[in-house]
């Protein structure tokens, strides 16, 4: 692009004059969102038709523009595109909608009815997206310009006011005075700890050493949560600005990014908004005329959860094999190459631009007592509006479940939610009424997070679940350190025991056993809290484990080896739909035939009770009891006349 | 396609090797990311690129096979013609992934992590891939399926030669 380099504040605000000029104020903008989840719906070619569509009714140029944008986080409607300046929002859009929305919505600003949200609850059809109550209920302040952004075009950045808290910062503020800001703000770290971050960056800047470093965590590990990546990808440059701030303030002059391998657009996004914001001078040498130097380096993970800890993603980007190390002395005073190194997560340094520019004053007025601002979640499992969310801390997650989530599906009944990933733990119904901030969350047993909210219902089995996360762990276990290794090795064999109706009297007190020494005596904080899982599934459905053990009855009828499935002759209409979905052929019967299950062949995969159409619902789970006797084969179907 | 199993000639090895080598300033630190970078050019891991990778590098050949077999994401054995990923992130769980991922084996006779024999599939587990909303996915080579039914999954293994 051949962009010059900035020199002062003045030019910068010159620059976004320049770009917003360009912009004639009427012109109608649609924006398609390529999140990962809606490019997997397609997104991509209908932005391309877009593109195309405009150009053939000839709404190039001035009057309508196609904009390719980050993550908006209504993963659940996807593909979304929201057309400017009407806020018009339209949902699931297809392919073929495209040349419509073009000639009526963006030529004529018609509204088309039938590829609008439709409010479940009143059947209302909504036109803005701010009105939607998925959005409506939240507070937008970090995620919420990613519905304005080309992450790959710096000026779309720019144009919003970007980079001007860098202007700020390094031209009008000592780095103490920007230190003292964040501490002031209560700023907390979002990746899970809460650990404050003034304080963090403090330490940083005291310790001796030279070269000091800065680090983007990005290797959002826990599964279910992706706000990182929503983050990166969607808005890489609030990310960017807020680490070369942060720099500025600690008297850091080499940073890192590290992004998780599985993050592909993550890793390209960041990578072009570095190249970008070097040729305006946002990076490099004499950043904005200030004198102040700074580079980033951006280095991909290899697939290893444990190398989210910090001393472990350290080890990483040293070349190295990424296990955790005993920390004698913080990272924040001995971490790359023994050099002080300061990491925080994706959406903590998002955070550092809004609190230079709106003030810490401002910040503390969102949130609760002991958290300010506010935090992302990314809401997932069992609820009808998956998505991430952005919410005030201190909501409580009833609000964040029932009136961003919109409940659970199919009328089925909640049971628990999951935060905080596998260090975090289970909560259960009579504590959904919590306020969500770092302390409330681990005063039951469960923690924050970075942010991965998992919503389950009737049909999930807590013993399961907490197997699940205990496998999880123990996978990723480095294996360095003995109760890590053998403390999680033990409660999977137990758990899984337990799911396979092998459970015996006294596992209920050995799982309390291990989890104790586990917390004790484990070298990094993943250890410390990788039993937490099992825990607050214990401390909140211990009869199912019970029911487990003593009953071999599985109350959730999830764990396969104490669930049967059996099709209620009664019942059966001899459709077919089961017996031509069943994968392994265990399923009998024929047209007009009863259908019966072959249990030798069964591998219990669920698909027969999914696809029984429930006006019939006539496949059953049995769990804990007997299994009714099979009907003759060859018994034919007799049906009722209809009348 | 089926040249990429089969280890390449050393010479073109050691070429690209040098080559990669080369974008990372030889750089130590950078071991990481050299692996990475030779891990999607080759598919995996064969002896002759980790050996060549300690040769040029100057780097000990524990070092390479320490990381190499530490981390996730690089393979020491060859890998099939299609990559079927089967996510087990914490939203699909939930919403019933590992049946998905019994009804894949069942139907193709493999277990999760396994090469089939004629070297058409690798079966592979993945931990989210942030597209929870829908769940439960399947990734067979890079194309994403939400939720898919034993029919479609057979037309898709059948398309997949």
């Amino acid at each position: 692009m051949g962009n010059q380099r900035l020199s002062s504040a003045k030019e910068l605000e010159e620059l976004r004059k320049e770009i917003l000029s360009k912009r004639a104020p009427n012109k109608s903008v649609v924006t398609v969102c390529t999140g990962t989840a809606c490019q997997t719906y397609g997104s991509l070619e209908i932005y391309r038709k877009f593109a195309d569509e405009i150009k053939k009714q000839g709404l190039e140029g001035v009057v309508v523009e196609a904009k390719a944008t980050g993550c908006h986080g209504f993963c659940e409607q996807g593909p979304v595109v929201v057309i400017f300046p009407q806020e018009i929002c339209y949902v699931k859009v297809k392919l073929e909608d495209v040349p419509e929305i073009v000639s009526a919505t963006l030529a004529q600003g018609r509204v088309i009815e039938r590829l609008l949200y439709e409010d479940p609850v009143t059947g209302e059809k909504i036109t803005k997206d701010p009105d939607i109550p998925f959005y409506k209920n939240q507070m937008r302040i970090v995620f919420g310009n990613n519905r304005y952004i080309n992450p790959r075009y710096i000026d779309d950045y720019i144009a919003l006011g970007g980079y001007s808290a860098l202007s700020k910062a390094l031209l009008k503020m000592t780095p103490e005075q920007v230190l003292e800001e964040i501490k002031k703000s209560n700023l907390r770290g979002r990746g899970g700890g809460g650990f404050p971050t003034g304080i963090k960056w403090e330490t940083t800047k005291n310790a001796s050493g030279e070269p000091k470093y800065v680090i983007v965590n990005c290797d959002e590990g826990d599964p279910g949560a992706y706000m990182n990546r929503s983050l990166m990808e969607g808005n890489p440059h609030a990310v960017l600005e807020g680490l070369v701030i942060g720099a500025y303030a600690i008297g850091s002059h080499e940073g890192f990014i590290y992004v998780r391998q599985e993050y592909p657009i993550a890793y390209e996004n960041s990578i072009q908004a570095i190249k970008q914001a070097e040729e305006y001078g946002f990076l490099g040498k004499n950043i904005l005329g200030s004198g102040f130097d700074f580079e980033v380096e951006v280095h991909r993970g290899a697939g290893a959860f444990v190398s989210g800890e910090s001393t472990a993603l350290m080890s990483a980007i040293e070349g190295k094999v990424g296990e955790p190390k005993l920390k004698y002395i913080h990272t924040a005073v001995s971490g790359i190459n023994g050099n002080p190194s300061c990491l925080n997560n994706v959406e903590t340094w998002a955070n550092v631009p809004l609190i230079i520019n709106k003030g810490a004053e401002w910040f503390n007025s969102i949130g609760t007592d002991g958290s300010k601002g506010t935090k992302i979640f990314s809401l997932v499992g069992k609820v009808n509006n998956t998505g991430l969310v952005e919410v005030p801390m201190g909501m409580t997650l009833r609000q964040l479940i029932y009136d961003i989530g919109g409940g659970i599906p199919n009328g089925k009944k909640f049971k628990a939610v999951q935060t905080g990933g596998p260090s975090g733990g289970v909560i259960p119904e009579q504590h959904l009424d919590t306020p969500i901030d770092f302390d409330e969350l681990t005063k039951l047993g469960s923690m924050m997070g970075s942010g991965g909210t998992v919503v389950m219902d009737e049909d999930t089995c807590m013993v399961d679940t907490a197997r699940y996360f205990i496998s999880f762990c123990c996978e990723e276990s480095c294996g360095k350190c003995i109760p890590g290794r053998e403390g999680l090795r033990m409660l999977r064999e137990i758990l899984t025991d337990i799911c396979e109706g092998k459970g015996q009297e006294g596992d209920i007190e050995a799982i309390e056993d291990i989890a104790k020494v586990m917390q004790d005596a484990s070298l990094c904080a993943l250890g410390t809290t990788a039993a937490n899982p099992a825990l607050t599934t214990l401390k909140y459905f211990r009869d199912e484990y019970e029911a487990h053990i003593k009953e071999k009855r599985c109350p959730a009828k999830a764990c396969k080896a104490l669930t049967s499935y059996y099709i209620d002759p009664e019942k059966c209409t001899a459709c077919m739909i089961c017996f031509k979905n069943c994968p392994t052929e265990a399923i009998h019967g024929g047209k007009g035939i009863i259908h019966w299950i072959e249990q030798e062949k069964c591998i219990k995969c669920n698909t027969c009770f999914e696809v029984c159409p429930p006006r019939f619902s006539a496949v059953r789970r049995i769990s804990g009891e007997p299994l009714p006797p099979t009907p003759t084969p060859g018994t034919k179907v007799i049906r009722e006349k209809k009348r | 396609m089926s040249l990429r199993t089969k280890s390449p000639k050393l010479t073109k090895v050691s070429t690209t090797v040098s080559r990669v080598i080369r974008n990372y300033q030889r750089d130590k630190d950078m071991l990481i990311q050299i692996l990475l970078d030779l891990q999607s050019m080759f598919g995996w891991l064969s002896r002759e690129v980790l050996t060549e990778v300690s040769e040029q590098l100057e780097v000990p050949i524990t070092q390479v096979y320490q990381i190499a077999s530490y981390y996730k994401a690089f393979s020491l054995m060859p890998r099939g013609r299609h990559i079927i990923k089967v996510c087990l992130g914490t939203a699909c769980q939930v919403r019933g992934s590992p049946r998905l991922l019994d009804t894949i084996s069942a139907m193709l006779n493999m277990k999760p992590h396994e090469t089939s024999e004629d070297m058409r599939f690798t079966l592979e587990t993945v931990n989210c891939l942030g597209c929870c909303a829908m769940g439960p996915v399947v990734v067979v080579d890079d194309v994403y399926h939400s939720k898919p039914s034993t029919p479609a999954l057979k037309k898709i293994f059948e398309t997949a030669k």
